[in-house]
């Protein structure tokens, strides 16, 4: 086989998984014509799903953002028995199935939890699940770089007078800054569009806990599937934007 | 989207002991409540009421096909995504042409789309209303097997590329110099360089094909004993109030995991990529 022969067979495959689909969201959305498809997005139900995956998935990528990189700094920067272990742990919510890392989530803080909080069925559930399913994007991003860090620069800030804080700030933030922005517009990308985790925790409330992927599933279930290809496209539009995004700041940091 | 795992290194922080002592505590605090416990949790809920009863839960006939459902698609999926990675990293590691950098973005996209979407997408091809219209894919097993290709796809890709621009194409000349055809350059020289690359992918598609849900659930149909996958069951269960059969299912799914993550750590080690 040629390479044409080989390249040819992989675009082919690409096109009939995945960009066929696709562009068969787009073309449904639009199918009654870009009003409806207006009508669709700006529904209120959608306007408020909308607005709480995109705020609650902010705050995700901000806290996983400082909790992703104190991790990382942690996990490089100091020794402690069983150091090892904990760093084999954050890899856990990619290789846990999401339904189950909702279950998960529920048995500890949802009702007959045994420590007495119950955050079942609130907006506080759905941010703890997209807490737990974006958790290792930011520290597996920072953690290399960080221990790829020259450590002179450093010690010279401190030999001048600078306290850690400054340090940190001035010396060590800079190099962590693409990386960082990688992890979290990963994190922030897949809680967008994250679903297993969400639907036995959140309960799934219309206007209080229904986030997009929630929301489409919902209508595609009661067969409306034109609105459920119009929401869905501006799920595919964060997407398309957060990974156009990646690649940026990855080519910028490369160009350096 | 890397189990890459760098630790050590770097000798302890020197100053401020109880600084350091203050991040720690934070960093292990945010981890235990966020991700031990509750994990813990699940398995102290499942054999609760004793290992009989949780065993019961998972061997009930209904679960025992969910089990195999997940399996056959997991065998369908990965070999399928594994040939279509290598195929795929050997051209972008070894040729340029117009819209390169494209297909590079374009075969991300799995990562970044909703699995929902997914599910809908499939629909709107396949189903009855679709491009392609068929019976025989969705609310059937080769709907399942297409939604799990498709959110499992980059992984291969994404393991092997790496690899492959790294070793550069020296060696195949050499080997295709001294006359070895296209398919024993493969076999002989390709195929060894990318061994780890490609175990790596496989064992990180394999772990997505089992948990997939979204996806699945849209375009299976949710149909007890022909469509229900493993973690379609665990919802069923949930759903049905069926809490000690939901947790002890969630269970086998989360040893699945861990068996994952556990083979993926102890190869890196092996492989010095720690």
């Amino acid at each position: 086989m040629g390479p044409l022969t080989v390249g040819g067979l992989s675009v082919a495959w690409l096109t009939l998984i995945v960009l066929i689909p696709l562009a068969a969201v787009v073309v449904r959305s639009f199918d009654d014509g870009a009003g409806a498809f207006w009508d669709a997005v700006t529904a209120p139900q959608a306007v408020a799903a909308i607005r709480l995956t995109v705020i609650v998935s902010l705050i995700v990528a901000a806290i996983d953002a400082v909790m992703g990189t104190l991790i990382a700094g942690v996990l490089v920067r100091d020794e402690f028995p069983g150091k090892r272990i904990v760093n084999g742990l954050i890899d856990l919510p990619f290789a846990l199935p999401t339904i189950v890392a909702g279950l998960v989530l529920l048995a500890l803080y949802g009702p007959n939890g045994p420590v007495g909080v119950n955050v079942a069925y609130t907006r506080v559930a759905v941010l703890l699940a997209l807490l737990f399913v974006t958790l290792p994007f930011v520290v597996r991003a920072v953690q290399p770089v960080l221990m790829g860090l020259e450590r002179e620069a450093e010690e010279a800030a401190e030999s001048l007078g600078a306290g850690p804080f400054t340090t940190f700030r001035r010396i060590i933030l800079p190099a962590l800054r693409p990386a960082m922005l990688a992890g979290v517009g990963l994190a922030f990308g897949r809680a967008v569009g994250e679903f297993g985790s969400i639907i036995l925790i959140s309960g799934n409330l219309p206007y209080k806990t229904e986030v997009a992927s929630v929301l489409v599933y919902g209508q595609i279930e009661s067969g409306n599937t034109t609105g459920a290809a119009a929401v869905s496209v501006f799920l595919l539009l964060v997407a398309f934007v957060v990974l156009l995004g990646i690649s940026f700041v990855a080519r910028r940091g490369e160009g350096r | 989207m890397k189990l890459v795992s760098p630790a050590r290194r770097d000798a302890p922080s020197s100053r401020s002991p109880s600084a350091t002592l203050l991040l720690r505590s934070v960093a292990l605090g945010y981890l235990a409540a966020l991700l031990v416990v509750p994990v813990g949790m699940v398995f102290y809920r499942a054999f609760e009421k004793g290992f009989g009863t949780a065993w019961d839960a998972v061997t009930t006939p209904p679960a025992q096909h969910a089990f195999f459902l997940t399996i056959t698609v997991a065998l369908i999926a990965v070999p399928a995504n594994a040939i279509f990675g290598v195929l795929t990293a050997w051209v972008l590691a070894h040729y340029d042409f117009r819209g390169k950098r494209l297909l590079d973005v374009l075969i991300d996209l799995p990562f970044a789309v909703s699995p929902v979407v997914v599910g809908l997408a499939l629909i709107l091809v396949w189903g009855r209303d679709g491009w392609f219209p068929s019976t025989d894919v969705i609310f059937s097993t080769p709907g399942i097997v297409l939604a799990t290709i498709f959110v499992s796809l980059p992984f291969v890709v994404r393991e092997v590329l790496p690899v492959l621009e790294e070793e550069g194409t020296d060696q195949e000349q050499a080997a295709a110099t001294l006359g070895a055809r296209g398919w024993q350059v493969f076999w002989r020289i390709t195929l060894p360089t990318i061994r780890w690359g490609l175990t790596y992918g496989v064992i990180l598609s394999t772990a997505r094909a089992i948990g997939e849900f979204g996806a699945v659930a849209v375009v299976s149909g949710k149909i007890q004993g022909r469509t229900e996958t493993l973690t379609l069951y665990v919802e069923d269960r949930f759903q049905s109030l069926d809490l000690t059969g939901a947790y002890a299912a969630g269970v086998v799914l989360a040893l699945l995991g861990v068996t994952v993550l556990a083979i993926m750590t102890l190869l890196q080690r092996r492989h010095g990529r720690i």
